[in-house]
């Protein structure tokens, strides 16, 4: 029982951490149409920054947040490419994903660093309320972090800005007949995307005790399959419900996950397993029309 | 009219497409338009004349070729971009689709409509006020709409997204509306319905406004003036006494006589006999 409910509670905390991926995810291919491909840039990007900083010293709440910022910064260039420079969305995130990884190297100073011994923002949190630093404790810190993120981006996707936010990929044309720069909506969103990936790096390094240049590979398919997942699973409407599902999502993606390699699965095949669960989901919709005989629309290139 | 008076002024306005290549296309011809703040223009012309490319360069979304110029309200609006010249200029294109986001609910397509051309800060977007707002604008379109402000737009029909978006141009009271084929997709009785709300919509809230249609008799009928297209350029401009007195035969017979052409040759024809 306790075994369960230790598995339960390992992938509710890793679900909400990579909650945070999958959030950026869902702003970026399905709030604005953008199909960005910098999370698993940036989501290295997070732990580096965050890792590095707390190597150096520095408190890790404020690396955290850097590590945010960070991924902030990588948005804002993925999006400056596209909307100034007019590059192809798919492309630009492609180049600042290849930009990252010597970025990150370089911010490392090597293909890894630990923060086994250092302080994190999840030690800390511990030593506050003078008890040892749980799984527990862990998955508390990470639900309390959830309703905050969630509460905000609740709040800001009803705004009057959030609202041309999410207009902008539905319909980007009324958009700027209604006077809405989509120049700017679509670089606020990204760039909000990228912080929230970045994050999700930074606190990931920091319970698994290292940051690695390689952490990121797959980020975006991770992140994709959540989505679906949640999107499948919880049939939301409305912006709160979305946003639940969303890191409902990617919280049964953990489950599948812990399951899958609790019973033998290698742990090298798990990209390829999540590539196969996206490709599955994405494709039922189009089976189950093949065989109950519908019309099916020409294939999308996005 | 003087000149000092007009809302949109038009000055050697010209577009070409493909400038250099075998299929140049001239869509605008050296175009010299004053609109006054009181008139509702309609624009009729064959496929091809200029009448959507003139409400382009309108309303921002390419700017004329050099030398052109455009003022609304007095202010040079040349370079300005699109969505910067939103706030004096809205539309409701040909395609509902265009007008509408699909995957937002009715009133916050109309919240979106109801800030047009302002900043857009961090307030909740729709609250009890802007509600009652809402529900009393959608009232005299007479289809039920204001019970479903929280229904998905790509949940409504076709005419139903048309009249949305016709309420999402006006609810701001822009000073210039511009009407593309907007009743050209939908079917006779819905076509009806909808102009006749533009009309009253125009009538109440005193906006300039061009329509631009390929049926004949609704250019006669609507509005105070009448301005024929023909190869980039506007080759009848008919005033309110005249137009009163005017029926599609004298239409054909200002064609003919302004461009050289026999009318009959024409799509404008096949048009008008379907309607």
């Amino acid at each position: 029982m306790d075994y369960v409910i230790n598995f339960l509670a390992v992938s509710l905390y890793e679900g909400i951490a990579y909650g945070f991926v999958t959030l950026g995810v869902y702003i970026t291919f399905r709030v604005l149409a953008f199909p960005d491909l910098t999370v698993d840039g940036s989501f290295p990007l997070g732990g580096a920054v965050a890792a590095t900083l707390i190597v150096g010293g520095v408190n890790p709440w404020w690396a955290t947040l850097a590590a945010f910022i960070a991924g902030i910064c990588a948005g804002l260039m993925t999006s400056l490419l596209n909307t100034k420079l007019r590059i192809n969305a798919l492309l630009a995130g492609i180049l600042m994903m290849v930009s990252l990884y010597s970025i990150n190297l370089a911010i490392m100073g090597r293909s890894n660093v630990s923060v086994l011994r250092e302080a994190t923002v999840f030690k800390q949190t511990a030593q506050l309320f003078g008890i040892e630093p749980t799984t527990t404790l862990s998955v508390i810190f990470m639900v309390v972090l959830a309703i905050v993120i969630l509460g905000i981006m609740n709040w800001f996707l009803r705004t009057e800005f959030g609202l041309a936010l999410r207009a902008t990929g539905d319909n980007e044309q009324m958009v700027r007949g209604l006077g809405v720069s989509t120049d700017i909506t679509t670089i606020i969103g990204v760039s909000l995307s990228n912080g929230f990936v970045a994050l999700a790096g930074g606190l990931i390094a920091q319970k698994q005790g290292f940051s690695d240049v390689g952490m990121g590979i797959g980020m975006i398919v991770m992140g994709l399959a959540s989505v679906i997942i949640g999107e499948r699973l919880f049939r939301p409407r409305g912006v709160t419900t979305i946003l639940f599902a969303v890191i409902g999502g990617s919280f049964v993606y953990r489950l599948f996950l812990g399951i899958a390699l609790r019973l033998g699965l290698p742990p090298n095949n798990l990209k390829l397993i999540t590539a196969l669960l996206v490709i599955i989901a994405l494709a039922i919709p189009y089976i189950q029309k093949k065989v109950r005989g519908e019309w099916i629309p020409p294939a999308a290139r996005m | 009219m003087s000149e000092n008076q007009s809302l949109v002024k038009l000055r050697k306005v010209s577009k070409v497409f493909l400038r250099g290549s075998v299929d140049e296309v001239t869509a605008l011809d050296n175009v010299r338009l004053d609109i006054g703040a009181e008139d509702f223009i309609t624009v009729i012309g064959s496929n091809g004349a200029g009448k959507t490319t003139l409400l382009n360069v309108i309303a921002g979304v390419y700017p004329p070729e050099k030398g052109g110029k455009i003022t609304i309200n007095g202010q040079d609006v040349t370079r300005l971009s699109e969505h910067k010249r939103a706030r004096y200029v809205s539309r409701v294109y040909q395609n509902p689709h265009i007008g509408t986001a699909a995957k937002m609910t009715i009133e916050e397509n109309l919240s979106l409509a109801m800030l047009r051309g302002q900043s857009r800060g961090l307030r909740i977007a729709t609250n009890k006020k802007r509600r009652e707002l809402f529900r009393s604008v959608l009232v005299p379109l007479g289809l039920g709409l204001e019970d479903r402000l929280s229904a998905l737009v790509g949940t409504l029909s076709g005419g139903q997204r048309q009249a949305l978006a016709l309420v999402m141009a006006t609810i701001s009271k822009p000073s210039l509306l511009l009407l593309d084929e907007h009743v050209a997709t939908l079917d006779p009785q819905t076509n009806q319905i909808v102009l006749e709300l533009s009309e009253i919509i125009v009538q109440k809230e005193k906006m300039t406004t061009i329509m631009v249609t390929h049926n004949m008799e609704h250019a006669l009928r609507y509005g105070n003036r009448l301005a024929m297209m023909h190869k980039g350029k506007i080759i009848v401009d008919i005033h309110q006494k005249k137009k009163s007195d005017l029926s599609v035969n004298d239409l054909v017979v200002a064609f003919e006589r302004a461009s050289g052409e026999r009318f009959a040759d024409d799509s404008i024809m096949l048009r008008n006999v379907d309607s």
